[in-house]
């Protein structure tokens, strides 16, 4: 199981040290895409890991572990936010939820046409 | 009662794990009994939590939400930027390069076409709205792909809290949206196999919506939609707080 999540705290860091130094190269001070080289470091290293047949039941579990925790995180992150100074901006939450997702509904439907353009 | 009260004040981080089962717990029963399981009760915890984020200022004026109120301050410990990042990139996990391939072409097109689609409509709409600065346009556009990637993309650029929630709140009702519109929209976009359910997942982006609109419209399709929709909010994490970043803020100067 620490092997895993080891392995998971290995990748984390790399990306984050990723992001940190590309967001200085850019002369930006943001960690720029940390969580998402962190993500494809997960991703090579669980490629290497399954190849070499160390990915077994308890060496994933460490990982599996954080990978279902994350939606209770959001939930407590969604908790602890200042959503009272941000209800004043609400209407932009509900069209920028539901507007885009209209059009996505006809995006898909042309893209879907083009790929299967007999039916 | 003062013995609780100082057991509850010491261990924050295990209150913060109490509070989110039991929010879970009430929101999971009450999205099969009440509503047939037709939302999905992750996105109901979520927004039940930004209720309570709301009644938590009310009460202790103060910008953390409920975690103003001393005994749940551990949900902002475990709530914070360092847990949120670490457990997303365990979602990693999820991916493969099978399943990369598995999805292909069409499903590298639809990823890149649905993120830019609701990133530049998310922008577009908070624009209009007046928010004029490139850090919280760029993440009320990332809340628009998913209520992940808006507090990553937030985090990261250094939002403040009350954009971050703006951004989540959004990525809630998308998803919602999405698990509500997908069973009445299926028939008209031509929803009906596997390689639809991978385009369409890609485009929507939100696994939970997705998988939830899919279950409800044709549950041997679920699969084919979660394999793309894994890897939207992974693409999403790392284009929105760099690319897309970097692009608003040099055309907003």
């Amino acid at each position: 199981m620490i092997k895993g999540l080891a392995l998971l705290s290995f990748c984390f860091l790399a990306g984050m040290w990723c992001g940190a130094l590309l967001g200085s190269w850019l002369g930006i001070d943001a960690n720029v895409g940390g969580v998402g080289f962190a993500m494809a470091f997960l991703l090579f290293s669980k490629e290497y890991v399954t190849n070499k047949g160390g990915w077994n039941g308890e060496f994933g579990f460490g990982l599996d572990f954080w990978n279902k925790l994350y939606i209770p995180i959001v939930i407590a992150m969604a908790a602890s936010l200042n959503v009272k100074s941000a209800l004043s901006s609400g209407l932009l939450a509900l069209l920028a939820g539901t507007l885009p997702v209209l059009l996505a509904f006809g995006v898909v439907k042309i893209l879907l046409k083009q790929v299967n353009p007999e039916k | 009662m003062k013995e609780l009260e100082v057991i509850l004040d010491k261990n924050g981080l295990i209150v913060a794990f109490l509070i989110v089962g039991i929010l879970t717990w009430a929101t999971d029963v009450f999205s099969k009994k009440a509503l047939n399981g037709r939302i999905p009760g992750s996105a109901l915890a979520i927004g039940l939590a930004l209720v309570l984020g709301y009644l938590g200022g009310v009460f202790a004026e103060g910008e953390q939400g409920l975690a103003d109120i001393s005994y749940f301050k551990g949900l902002s410990f475990l709530g914070g930027s360092m847990f949120r990042d670490f457990a997303i990139v365990a979602t990693a996990t999820g991916a493969s390069f099978l399943l990369i391939r598995k999805s292909g072409m069409l499903g590298l097109i639809s990823l890149v076409l649905g993120i830019g689609l609701f990133f530049g409509f998310g922008v577009a709409l908070g624009w209009l709205m007046g928010y004029r600065d490139a850090i919280s346009l760029c993440t009320i556009g990332a809340g628009a792909c998913t209520y992940i990637v808006g507090p990553v993309t937030g985090g990261a650029v250094g939002a403040s809290s009350e954009i971050i929630a703006l951004s989540i709140g959004t990525g809630v009702v998308k998803t919602i949206a999405v698990t509500i519109l997908t069973p009445v929209l299926a028939k008209w976009i031509g929803l009906n196999s596997p390689g639809a359910a991978m385009a369409y997942g890609g485009i929507m982006g939100t696994s939970s919506g997705v998988a939830a609109g899919l279950a409800a419209t044709d549950p041997s399709l679920v699969p084919y939609g979660a394999v793309t929709a894994t890897f939207y909010t992974g693409l999403g994490c790392l284009i929105c707080p760099s690319l897309f970043y970097l692009v608003l803020s040099t055309l907003l100067g």
